[in-house]
């Protein structure tokens, strides 16, 4: 019982998450200072928002590789918005950004659901898909800082009581899909659609739909991120993030949110990014060599999932004595 | 009827081609020929080649390439300007390969072939203009960090992958130099993988690990930005200097900032304007073209030619506050 009411999984990642903390700060003290984890924790902002989008798709069963590629169309479209408009407020172009990435969730949402197409085929393709379509419409060029206006860069950079924009918008996605996923129906059809999608059914709830909505929410913040990328590094060409999406579903598998759909929190998504940033973030200043780091960021990754796959294993119950010993 | 208006078209044309070698005898008709028209590096060459046209004299420039970058587009091109029997083809190849036939049928016709740039294998031109060498580039990068710390100091480099072939054979050239700048001193070689977001998260991780860093290397373009990027949001313009290899568009935002005091890339106006003389002295003052030639290119000194008739143009060249608004446009 008492396991069953302190989440497990998640007070096990985040003790790793210290403990790695307490690991780099013997090579490098200064890692461990507030400042420097508020940086890590702005670092791994983008990285957050885009897990708790897969993590809905995950738990209905789905997966979404497109996310990396929504992010950089959609920051491309808003960097040369900026270019066009300068003026365009700040407010207008987030809400651009969010449609936009919605929409291109809603096409694999839409394939998903009324084709019935597998996800990773899908997602597959429309992450071709919007790679080629970034390279059209920029001709392959670059939106570089100085053709960027002030204020769209400025943004994700302002500070809020001593946190940066872009790690609020991280807490507040973090809040309302802490929310979404325990106070809605939605959040429980989205458990209930992965969990047991004939039962689903049964209860009245349309699979296809939820699946579809999930995809929508994913492409959303894929967007969101998008333009929040874009601005903070300044940049946008047709590789930013390229490869991202496999780091984003990383995070969500050590988070402990089961691949086969219907297990997972949003802490443990969350737990599973900043574990991911941590890592990422502390390579680059142990000095370790750095053809020694990908295979650091692959063991972690795989130490995390085995650890989780262990942890969350049930015991089968005998539930007919009788058909055992007939069998 | 359609008969005898093809004899007569035919009878035009052979009489076209007939005329232009009389007129050729007055002007030495040199094409440029870009990857595809339209981008801002080879117009800015052609300006180059127009400047190396109007100090020789009698040289008439024909800037042409194909609407794309393809080799199907750039072998059209070629039949054309053989047709037409210009005197020289100076080409930025798309492809190294698929051209060598076409530009052979060009040297059969005793047009001077060269290609600049971009090459084409050895057996396609008489020589190939490369905008410079590794180990020029190799010492441009550490000197662009020294020439900013007189008094030496702490410097590190940002590559792109750890097997990226260009930037593993720059840096050890450059290492190889490291006895002519002494004081500086390079503390860590960190790859970005030439990703926006790893770059900057390295930068990030060298300004922490190393608090006295003076410069920053990064001789890759994604890196370099990153870099910059990085060390505004760190609030440390005018402690850490970013400068490497990059393109004046990108930086531009850089050099404003501050960031990055100067950089380096070739020049397209000085590789047009090489260009277009070396193909020149070949066409007209004939000029022999092979291993160990030195030929005369104008302003830009002597080019001498390696065992495949190759020869490196210059040190980069470097933008800085006084020529980034120039050049941002082009290229």
């Amino acid at each position: 019982m008492i396991l069953r009411i302190i989440p497990v999984r998640e007070f096990i990642l985040a003790a790793a998450i210290f403990l790695l903390l307490l690991l780099i700060s013997t090579r490098h003290a200064a890692f461990i200072s507030p400042s420097n984890l508020a940086n890590v924790f702005n670092d791994t902002a983008p990285l957050m928002i885009l897990a708790l989008g897969q993590m809905v798709v995950i738990l209905t069963r789905c997966i979404d590789l497109s996310v990396a590629a929504n992010l950089a169309l959609t920051g491309m479209v808003v960097a040369m918005l900026n270019v066009a408009v300068p003026g365009l407020p700040i407010p207008l172009i987030v809400m651009i950004a969010i449609s936009l990435g919605a929409i291109m969730g809603a096409f694999n949402g839409i394939l998903v659901w009324k084709l019935a197409i597998p996800p990773i085929v899908v997602t597959l393709g429309t992450m071709t898909i919007f790679r080629g379509i970034i390279f059209l419409i920029s001709d392959g060029k670059w939106i570089n800082a100085h053709e960027m206006s002030e204020s769209f860069t400025a943004f994700p950079r302002a500070e809020i009581i001593g946190l940066p924009v872009l790690s609020w918008v991280a807490v507040v996605a973090v809040a309302v899909f802490g929310l979404m996923m325990s106070r809605t129906p939605l959040g429980r059809s989205i458990f209930a659609v992965g969990g047991n999608p004939h039962a689903a059914v049964y209860t009245g709830i349309n699979v296809g739909k939820v699946q579809f909505l999930a995809f929508v929410l994913s492409g959303a913040l894929a967007g969101l991120t998008g333009y929040l990328w874009v601005a903070r590094y300044a940049v946008a060409y047709v590789d930013i993030a390229g490869g991202f999406e496999l780091e984003v579903v990383a995070a969500c598998v050590i988070g402990g949110i089961s691949i086969a759909g219907g297990v997972g929190t949003v802490a443990g998504a969350v737990l599973g990014a900043l574990f991911l940033g941590v890592v990422k973030n502390a390579l680059p200043v142990v000095d370790i060599s750095p053809f020694w780091q990908l295979a650091i960021s692959g063991s972690a990754i795989l130490i995390a999932v085995a650890f989780n796959a262990r942890a969350g294993k049930t015991r089968g119950r005998i539930i007919l004595k009788s058909a055992e010993h007939t069998s | 009827m359609s008969v005898v208006k093809k004899m007569l078209a035919s009878v035009a044309l052979s009489a076209a081609m007939i005329a232009s070698p009389v007129m050729a005898q007055d002007n030495v008709r040199i094409a440029l020929v870009a990857k595809a028209l339209g981008i801002g590096f080879f117009e800015a060459a052609a300006k180059g080649a127009e400047e190396a046209a109007a100090e020789i004299g009698n040289v008439e420039i024909i800037y042409t390439g194909p609407t794309d970058t393809t080799a199907e587009g750039q072998i059209e091109v070629i039949n054309s300007l053989i047709a037409q029997n210009v005197d020289a083809i100076a080409i930025s190849a798309n492809d190294t390969d698929a051209l060598v036939p076409a530009l052979k049928k060009a040297m059969n016709r005793g047009i001077t072939v060269i290609s600049w740039d971009s090459g084409v294998a050895p057996e396609g031109r008489q020589l190939h203009l490369a905008p410079s060498s590794n180990s020029l580039i190799g010492n441009m990068i550490i000197k662009l960090a020294a020439d900013h710390l007189p008094e030496g100091g702490e410097v590190a480099v940002l590559s792109a992958t750890t097997t990226s072939t260009n930037q593993n054979t720059w840096i050890d050239e450059m290492n190889k130099v490291m006895g002519d700048y002494p004081g500086i001193d390079v503390v860590a070689t960190v790859y970005g993988d030439d990703l926006a977001d790893k770059s900057y998260r390295e930068a990030t991780g060298l300004m922490q690990t190393y608090p006295d860093l003076d410069a920053i290397i990064a001789p890759t373009s994604v890196g370099i930005v990153a870099a910059a990027q990085a060390v505004v949001d760190a609030g440390k313009v005018g402690e850490v200097n970013v400068t490497g290899l990059g393109l004046p568009s990108e930086m531009a935002g850089a050099i404003e900032s501050g960031a990055s005091k100067s950089f380096a890339i070739w020049n397209p106006i000085d590789l047009g304007y090489s260009a277009a003389t070396l193909a020149y002295e070949l066409a007209a003052n004939g000029v022999e073209a092979g291993p160990g030639a030195e030929i005369p290119m104008g302003r830009m000194g002597t080019l001498t030619l390696d065992e495949n008739s190759e020869g490196a143009m210059a040190d980069p060249f470097i933008y800085d506050e006084t020529n980034i608004d120039e050049f941002k446009s082009i290229f």
